[in-house]
């Protein structure tokens, strides 16, 4: 962390910018694109719905907990017709909101979120219903993400099935 | 579909090698109801595993074959599974999924049970004779049979089943060889993964213990262990299949993805190979070299009839599902680890968990979606009524990738609906 970058003002706006592109990024299966939005060091993780918020994947069993690789292969996958479940690709829509800049230590921001995705496949809609957490680094060249949790508002995947896309 | 009543669920031709489904099996609401009285009513089910319950007070709230289970360790340390209804109007005494508690209190009228089930108190207690409790009629109802082997417990709603080691039969051999990969004990790790498929419950029985379908369906996943720099050690995938009688089914092979007990690969580094490499001495000292190979670098995919499956594979999953209607089920999955690993094996065997399995892995999304498709294409059942299970009859020793396992599964299945007795 230089000096200079923890000194940059960070408004909320600029915050829902960089979640609305991303947003935007995944339902259009923009996925490299979307993948550019994060730090070499970042990781996703979905806890399962019968831990805490701030469970550990070293240690709970989760959904997802991908390092910056496993992300990268994650999206590889997913553009592949042998993904068989998302080929057809399925249609989504990330709806984001109550975005709240919780706190700020030195160049990371902590930012909270509700989010609510849609998943259109077959003739079936389904919804995903959770909160996000990001830990998002401010440097002089924008905002990148380091960490994004998605913890869901639900008693497991029912009747959803898969978290086949990112949510 | 009356039309097709009378005919049978499974066609055998030995002299063909042939065997075929019924794809009605998996849609009509008339089997479901069959599978109900004759299959879920009368089989053992697994409910859960010690380790959940590690201390006294501590219970489980779990759905087990339609019935809602309270499943505690009470103050004498003695694991117990009721009926989650109170005696006196039928409200679920226990709300909550799991937690510790020294009673449970019924919130409608205020009466009160001990973790062992008995009646504590009531309001109102003067308005009840003094031995209004004497047959314990007012007591938590205790599941029909609860009996556990190497701290998996099961339950059975017919009192009459056979004891649960004489329903496991051949399984128990190789439960105990998941189970030996500790001197501690297993557990489950906190965590559950619960979610629905829209497809009937047998399929996801075939699939469990289907060595055939990987290479089409999880070609992403082999991608992704060939993209991970050391992912892969260099063993081929080989192996056979088994049935054990009772509906048990089991396929044991060898495969090239990194196995916590104790197979390593080079992505574990050195660290990694010296922990593997102590854990699996541990192994030839306790059980001799080819036993110990077996437990550390051979994979199971072990089925217990009706519905659990234990596959022991780059992680353990332990999982059942039950059906909630002829096209859909609901599927819960835990993770089972040595109690006595350490912090770095946990890690390892969580991501390595994660990477294949699980509605968010690399793999199990697709084979949901495979069993949902299947589901759809049996819309055509009128004029495509059969599905096929006929790989490997025509060998002495059928391979871990042919359908033995699934064969011994769906003959079970044939011969508890047409007697209607189990096992």
């Amino acid at each position: 962390m230089s000096a200079a970058s923890t000194q940059i003002e960070v408004t909320r706006d600029e915050v829902e910018d960089l979640m609305f592109l991303e947003a935007e990024l995944l339902d259009e299966w923009r996925l490299k694109e979307w993948l550019e939005l994060f730090t070499e060091d970042a990781h996703y993780y979905v806890p399962a719905t019968d831990v805490g918020p701030d469970a550990s994947p070293d240690t709970s069993l989760f959904y997802v907990a991908d390092d910056r690789f496993r992300l990268e292969q994650r999206v590889e996958r997913l553009l592949k017709r042998t993904a068989h479940a998302e080929y057809p690709r399925s249609k989504t829509r990330h709806l984001v909101s109550n975005v709240r800049i919780r706190g700020r230590t030195g160049d990371e921001l902590d930012v909270g979120a509700a989010v609510l995705t849609y998943r259109t496949k077959g003739g079936l809609t389904e919804t995903y219903i959770g909160s996000y957490r990001y830990r998002i680094e401010v440097s002089d060249k924008g905002l990148r993400i380091r960490e994004k949790r998605c913890v869901l508002d639900m008693d497991g995947l029912r009747p959803n099935g898969r978290i086949s896309i990112i949510l | 579909m009356n039309a097709m009543a009378n005919q049978p669920n499974i066609l055998l031709d030995s002299e063909r090698h042939l065997f075929k489904v019924a794809r009605r099996s998996f849609v009509d609401p008339q089997i479901l109801n069959a599978e109900r009285t004759h299959i879920f009513d009368r089989c053992w089910l697994y409910l859960g595993h010690s380790s959940e319950l590690a201390k006294a007070g501590d219970f489980v709230t779990r759905s087990v074959g339609k019935r809602s289970i309270l499943f505690t360790r009470d103050v004498k340390n003695k694991i117990n599974a009721f009926l989650n209804s109170c005696p006196h109007r039928g409200a679920q005494v226990c709300r909550e999924s799991k937690g510790n508690a020294k009673s449970f209190q019924c919130f409608y009228h205020g009466w009160v049970f001990g973790a062992d089930g008995g009646l504590r108190s009531q309001p109102g207690q003067e308005c009840y004779d003094a031995d209004f409790n004497k047959n314990g009629d007012a007591n938590l109802v205790p599941v029909p049979r609860l009996e556990s082997y190497r701290d998996f417990w099961f339950i059975c709603f017919d009192r009459n089943v056979q004891p649960l080691a004489d329903y496991l039969g051949n399984a128990k051999a190789w439960i105990d060889i998941v189970c030996d990969q500790s001197e501690a004990g297993m557990t489950i790790v906190g965590g559950t993964q619960e979610y629905t498929i829209r497809a009937n419950w047998k399929l996801l029985t075939e699939n469990s213990i289907d060595g055939y379908h990987a290479m089409n369906t999880h070609a992403t996943y082999v991608d992704y262990l060939k993209n991970s720099s050391g992912s892969m050690s260099a063993v081929p995938f080989e192996g056979v299949g088994y049935d054990l009688g009772n509906g048990h089914a089991v396929i044991e092979y060898r495969a090239p993805w990194g196995r916590p007990v104790a197979q390593w690969i080079p992505a574990w580094g050195e660290d990694g190979k010296r922990e593997m490499a102590a854990i699996y001495a541990r192994l030839v000292e306790r059980f001799g070299t080819a036993h110990a190979d077996r437990i550390a670098t051979s994979n199971r995919n072990l089925f217990i009839f009706p519905n659990l499956v234990i596959n022991d594979i780059m992680a353990i999953t332990v999982r059942t599902y039950y059906p909630m209607a002829p096209n859909e089920m609901h599927v819960s999955g835990w993770a089972l680890a040595p109690q006595d690993e350490g912090a770095w094996a946990r890690k390892y065997r969580l991501l390595n968990f994660l990477e294949f399995l699980g509605p968010g892995g690399f793999a199990t999304p697709d084979d949901v979606e495979a069993l949902e498709q299947c589901q759809r294409g049996f819309e055509n059942l009128m004029e495509a009524p059969w599905s096929d299970i006929s790989k490997g009859m025509n060998k002495a020793v059928p391979s871990y990738d042919d359908e033995v396992q699934m064969r011994a599964f769906w003959s079970h299945w044939d011969k508890c609906l047409q007697s209607g007795v189990t096992a």
